[in-house]
């Protein structure tokens, strides 16, 4: 398997040279990262060209990682897409950053792959990333009406809104939410070598 | 001639088609549809956010909640990717274990959606028919995990334990006699793959009759067959995966592409279909039930043969066996350290997807060292399905809405996560 993809990798390079970032193989899977700018074009040459051919969106994801331990900041938004190729057989991972953390956004692939259209809606609705030239950018996940981007690292996990019948006004109101965050097992990044004695433990 | 205008109607979310809680929102051209909008999310719980604030370990019971009619595979693709994350080792027979298990969830997932899928376009029998198998299958689900719909029995490392030596049995009450507890309890006198073995003995019988209830039924075919056809360059763009992609004619199954676990040393065939329409996509999923029981044979076969370990040794991340627990203090604190503090997956990041029997379902975890994910997404086949709704409805008679939401073997859990 590792040959294929390394053949992959070198396929990569050969067609986009410079355009993408250097592909990292690692655990079986190939990942690539792509500037903003060059990011539609360059998911076009992998859906037609001949050697690549990869003509499945399998999945299309946000992330934030404004908290990703160990990480210097810079953009925290990007826009995760798994490809096949069917013809093929081999998939790959392609990231692309937002360029700005405080309205990102990035140029749609709905134009490509007809898949893409409810992920970047999902990832709009949850990350508030913008998909520039997106038919219908709409709110899928959540609520209608809902304030804010629930899947960023700064909304909390309890949210800020609850809903709750009111009997006087005979509806269903919202009002803040009244449970306590808590957290019962911190988040905890060990040290490189932690509990390991002469490189054993 | 009368004015006549396109009219909107709102299907959902409480409509016994609707499969759960999905709202439709049809633009109605007299009784064509001209657009079909699906508002998902109704049953939205943010199992990718939660998962973020829980330990790796205690985010596997939340993935059975997301497809609730086949939940071990869901649980199956979690445990690779966190599996391929740590670099650990799975035991054999726990391989096979999860093969055979995933493969009875097939069945499972297969019998009700063509039960209701039957159900929704006029045949009410169907439904009575499937649940009578899907109840022996609940028991095995039962027996193995100790609960019917949410297992949580495939771990990271392996599975939480081997198979019963032993089924419940059922027991005389005020609505059963001794002679019905007889019959029933005929199958269950051995071990569990004895019990499976007599289920597997069984289904082909019962494959047939679902056949003769509808394959060649003449108002079963009237409402499937050229209805919602998709041709395998549509059914790619819109990143169908599983029985959708190969009702459409492609060859693509990852248990045979992209193999896992022990797939590879399977014998069994992949159907596809000719002509992308609902009645394809039907044969299909009834003759992967058939294969599905194929494979099952052949892990009974192995597992019968082949006694072992069924889950990691590696006590940093699988929990140690109960009796060294209470006899040595490292075990009992790795026990310890596991079930407080939890795991630490290296960092790094994997997408790991397995055949789901709706299609692939792909779970990519990114981790930054730390004892929960950092990120989990979860690619649930259902979710580019019901987006191609609207592209599969079109120039439809409103009925046939109903036919095409039963294809898709739409469960609002997993769509909506």
């Amino acid at each position: 398997m590792s040959a294929k993809l390394e053949r992959l990798c070198d396929k990569l390079k050969e067609v986009f040279g410079a355009k993408i970032g250097e592909p990292v193989l690692s655990l079986g899977e190939v990942t690539v990262e792509v500037p903003a700018a060059a990011y539609h074009e360059v998911a076009r040459t992998m859906r037609d060209h001949a050697e690549l051919k990869f003509e499945e969106l399998i999945d299309l994801s946000g992330i934030d990682y404004s908290t990703y331990a160990g990480r210097t900041p810079g953009l925290h938004f990007a826009a995760v897409l798994q490809l096949i190729s069917v013809t093929h057989n081999w998939r790959l991972r392609l990231r692309a950053f937002a360029p700005d953390n405080e309205a990102p956004a990035l140029p749609t692939v709905t134009d490509l792959w007809h898949a893409a259209n409810w992920y970047e809606r999902e990832a709009f609705d949850l990350f508030g990333i913008v998909f520039n030239g997106h038919p219908d950018l709409r709110r899928i996940l959540t609520d209608y009406g809902f304030v804010g981007h629930p899947f960023r690292k700064d909304f909390p996990v309890s949210g800020y809104v609850e809903m709750r019948y009111d009997p006087e006004m005979r509806r269903v109101t919202y009002q803040p939410v009244t449970i306590e965050p808590r957290e019962v097992t911190p988040r905890i990044v060990r040290e490189a070598g932690y509990g390991k004695v002469d490189g054993r433990g | 001639m009368a004015e006549i205008k396109n009219y909107t109607l709102n299907f959902g979310p409480q409509h016994p088609a609707a499969h759960g809680v999905l709202r439709l929102i049809l633009e109605l051209d007299g009784e064509v549809v001209v657009h079909a909008d699906p508002h998902i999310g109704l049953l939205h719980r943010g199992t990718e956010k939660l998962a973020e604030t829980r330990t790796w370990l205690q985010t596997v019971p939340y993935l059975d909640r997301l497809d609730y009619v086949s939940m071990m595979c869901n649980e199956h693709a979690y445990c690779l990717a966190v599996e391929r994350l740590l670099g650990v080792e799975v035991p054999i027979r726990a391989q096979y274990i999860r093969v055979m298990m995933d493969e009875v969830t097939r069945i499972l997932n297969h019998l009700l959606n063509i039960g209701t899928h039957a159900l929704d376009i006029g045949a009410m029998g169907m439904v009575l028919y499937t649940f009578r198998e899907r109840e022996d299958l609940m028991d095995v689900y039962e027996a193995v995990s100790g609960a019917r719909l949410h297992a949580a029995y495939y771990r990271p490392g392996g599975v939480y334990r081997d198979l019963p030596d032993r089924m419940p049995q059922y027991r005389v009450n005020k609505f059963k006699d001794e002679a019905t507890v007889k019959r029933l309890n005929a199958a269950r006198e051995g071990s569990l793959l004895d019990f499976v073995e007599d289920f597997t003995n069984r289904f082909l019988g019962y494959l047939d009759e679902y056949h003769t209830l509808l394959t060649e039924n003449r108002i079963w075919k009237q409402r499937t067959v050229g209805i919602a056809v998709v041709s395998p360059e549509q059914a790619l763009q819109m990143g169908f995966t599983g029985p959708m992609l190969r009702g459409s004619g492609v060859a693509w199954d990852l248990r045979k592409k992209q193999p896992y676990e022990v797939y590879d040393r399977m014998d069994f065939d992949i159907p596809v279909g000719t002509n992308g329409d609902c009645y394809d996509r039907y044969l299909v999923r009834m003759e992967e039930m058939k294969q599905s029981n194929r494979i099952v044979k052949q892990c009974i076969d192995w597992l019968r043969k082949n006694p072992g370990p069924v889950i990691s040794d590696n006590h940093k991340v699988a929990p140690p066996p109960r009796e060294a627990m209470k006899s040595n203090m490292e075990e009992l604190i790795h026990h310890f350290k596991l079930f407080s503090e939890g795991m630490h997956v290296p960092e790094g990041e994997v997408y790991a997807s397995i055949e789901h029997p709706k299609g692939e379902f792909g779970v990519w975890a990114v981790s930054d060292g730390a004892n929960k994910p950092y990120r989990i997404k979860l690619r649930s086949p259902g979710f580019p399905h019901l987006a191609a709704l609207t592209e599969m409805c079109k120039g439809h008679m409103l009925a046939d809405a109903t036919a095409i939401i039963g294809t898709i073997d739409l469960v609002l859990g997993d769509t909506d996560r």
